[in-house]
């Protein structure tokens, strides 16, 4: 039972990552009509911005939660204005493979100055330790990781849909020419808009740090599981991608426990049956 | 939307002239290359993604769909063509077979799946059935894992043409090239292009003409699939070797470069840009993980400003279609 619960445990926090990423995928998406291809890499880069901070700079882990979103998202908001933004009114296929490409420049870069093997980072001293919870132990980092990105999570979807800020994003989705005429600068909230999501990307990086280590293909095969987390759900809410993620992670962590070689493909299995059954994935609107 | 490809030009007989036109002397080149001092072992690799980039611009560049995983067709034809050879003992005209039967029997399969969503959807889908299949090749035992299938022998073609000979080889990969290019070729001239591009431009059209779109796409899925096996079977003689490489996500990757580079949607472009990929890692292996660096780099500048590619800006410089 033991390992059961230790599974569970391990797929909630892979839910969290899973969750968060697919959560910046689908915000991406829905302003930018772009796959943001390098998703995986800014992820990696969030990761990466934390280390740096620490060994370069001294800055602690809470600050690094703070401040490694921000850089990278500020990076990735110079992405969106120097190259994304040429692709609006083209093939949204563009937008996929001009992301691919910026994730090979990205992961290469860090390839050559880092090799491809694990930097350690180390968990902060308040997050140290366990709890024993008498049917099993938690470490407290692992349960902070999952409650944390919730927080996050239930926040992003509270500024989406219940702000006015969020509404007016909504608006843009549908119709930008009508909210342009309404006095909103729209180019602007499409790049604080893709900001936000690559900042989730660089947020999920430096929460599993301490977990995974900092390595320059940390999300290189990630994100191709988030893809299909994000096709299973269907890109069609907010919510929708939230419990997806956390979902899939739990099934996943079920498999490692009954039926360990399947662990890797069940995300990708389960892709399949709901496509057979339901096109639009779970929570879908029409492509 | 705007499609993928623009100022398609219409299929007249002169295009068709054209097009036959730069083939023959494209057969002409590549058939004097035993002649000359290039080294063969790379046309043939060359060659074989191709093959592999011209099957997978039959359904992206004429069908709109962007697969994200046809390096699943390539390594399972790989795969499967490497067992029946090595522990089968077939000879390599059936090996071959035994490969593109088994890329015709996972695109059906695939091209089920995936062909009910579109645009993103499509790729997305594509990438993680690809990745799926990855997984069971990396722990299916007759794959051998990470070691692959190797020391793949070459035998005899039809009993006559002794493949362990370099010249021979070379023949019979090119002659393989040539039959599936002209095939795809065929593809595209035909009645059934000519829908195919009608349903890259305009698919709602299309549909209140009456086509089943769906069953185009579908067989187009099934034809670029099968073709891409077949680039896949021809390439375990080059290589005599199968391993996961061809069949991780990164190769699919690579495809979609050779296809922008050389231009999408056009007949010859995906020759050129094979041609210009291989040859870049070739000569840019020294360089490490530069080479990764670049070819995003080619991916971006491709997109951003040369969105034609090589032989597109071409042909529309010269206003042929090409």
């Amino acid at each position: 039972m033991q390992a059961l619960y230790a599974q569970l445990l391990v797929g909630l926090i892979n839910g969290s990552f899973y969750a968060l990423l697919s959560l910046g995928l689908a915000v991406i998406f829905g302003m930018l009509n772009i796959i943001n291809f390098a998703h995986g890499a800014l992820y990696m880069m969030g990761a990466f911005v934390a280390y740096f901070l620490l060994n370069l700079g001294g800055i602690n882990y809470w600050w690094a939660l703070l401040l490694a979103p921000v850089i990278v998202g500020i990076f990735g908001m110079i992405l969106e204005r120097t190259m994304l933004q040429w692709l609006t009114g083209l093939d949204h296929l563009y937008g996929l493979l001009l992301t691919f490409g910026i994730a090979l420049i990205v992961q290469g870069v860090f390839q050559n100055y880092f090799g491809s093997s694990g930097l350690p980072y180390a968990i902060p001293d308040q997050l140290k330790g366990g709890m024993n919870l008498g049917f099993m132990f938690l470490p407290v980092y692992r349960g902070w990781v999952v409650i944390f990105s919730l927080v996050v999570c239930i926040a992003t979807w509270f500024l989406i849909e219940k702000t006015r800020l969020g509404a007016y994003l909504r608006a843009a989705t549908e119709n930008p020419t009508l909210v342009r005429a309404f006095g909103i600068n729209v180019p602007r909230m499409i790049t604080l808009t893709y900001g936000l999501g690559v900042g989730l990307a660089a947020l999920a990086g430096v929460l599993s740090a301490p977990i995974n280590q900092v390595r320059p293909l940390m999300g290189a095969d990630l994100i191709i599981v988030v893809f299909a987390v994000v096709v299973i759900g269907g890109m069609g809410s907010i919510m929708g991608s939230i419990i997806t993620g956390f979902a899939l992670g739990v099934i996943e962590g079920l498999t490692k426990y009954f039926y360990p070689e399947a662990s890797n493909t069940v995300v990708f299995v389960l892709m399949v049956l709901v496509l057979l059954v339901k096109p639009t994935g779970l929570t879908g609107r029409a492509a | 939307m705007t499609a993928l490809t623009d100022d398609t030009l219409p299929v007249t007989p002169r295009a068709v002239r054209d097009e036959m036109i730069v083939f023959a002397v494209m057969a002409l080149l590549l058939a004097s290359v035993p002649f000359t001092g290039v080294y063969p072992f790379f046309v043939m690799q060359a060659l074989c993604f191709a093959l592999l980039a011209c099957a997978f611009n039959l359904l992206v560049g004429y069908g709109g769909l962007l697969s994200f995983g046809h390096a699943m067709f390539l390594g399972t034809a790989g795969y499967c063509s490497a067992h029946a050879l090595k522990v089968w003992g077939l000879p390599p005209e059936l090996g071959i077979l035994v490969g593109i039967a088994a890329a015709f029997g996972l695109s059906i399969i695939t091209g089920y799946i995936s062909i009910r969503r579109q645009g993103i959807y499509f790729s997305m889908i594509t990438l993680a059935l690809s990745q799926l299949l990855y997984f069971i090749y990396l722990q299916a035992p007759f794959t051998h894992g990470e070691d692959g299938i190797q020391g793949i022998p070459q035998g005899h073609m039809f009993g006559v043409f002794d493949l362990s000979k370099p010249t021979v080889l070379y023949y019979v990969v090119l002659v393989g090239f040539l039959a599936g290019f002209l095939l795809i070729f065929r593809i595209i001239n035909s009645p059934f292009g000519e829908v195919l591009k009608a349903i890259r431009e305009n698919e709602p059209r299309a549909i209140s003409l009456g086509y089943r779109t769906d069953q185009y796409k579908f067989l187009a899925f099934i034809l670029s699939g099968t073709l891409a096996g077949f680039a896949g079977s021809l390439k375990v003689f080059v290589a005599q070797n199968a391993s996961l490489t061809d069949v991780h996500w990164s190769m699919s990757g690579e495809v979609v470069l050779m296809t922008l580079v050389g231009g999408l949607g056009t007949v010859f472009g995906p020759v050129v840009g094979a041609f210009v990929i291989i040859a870049m890692q070739q000569y840019l292996a020294g360089f490490g993980q530069w080479v990764t660096v670049i070819q995003g780099s080619i991916f971006v500048i491709c997109v951003l400003t040369f969105r034609r590619g090589v032989i597109g800006e071409i042909a529309h410089y010269f206003r042929r279609s090409l």
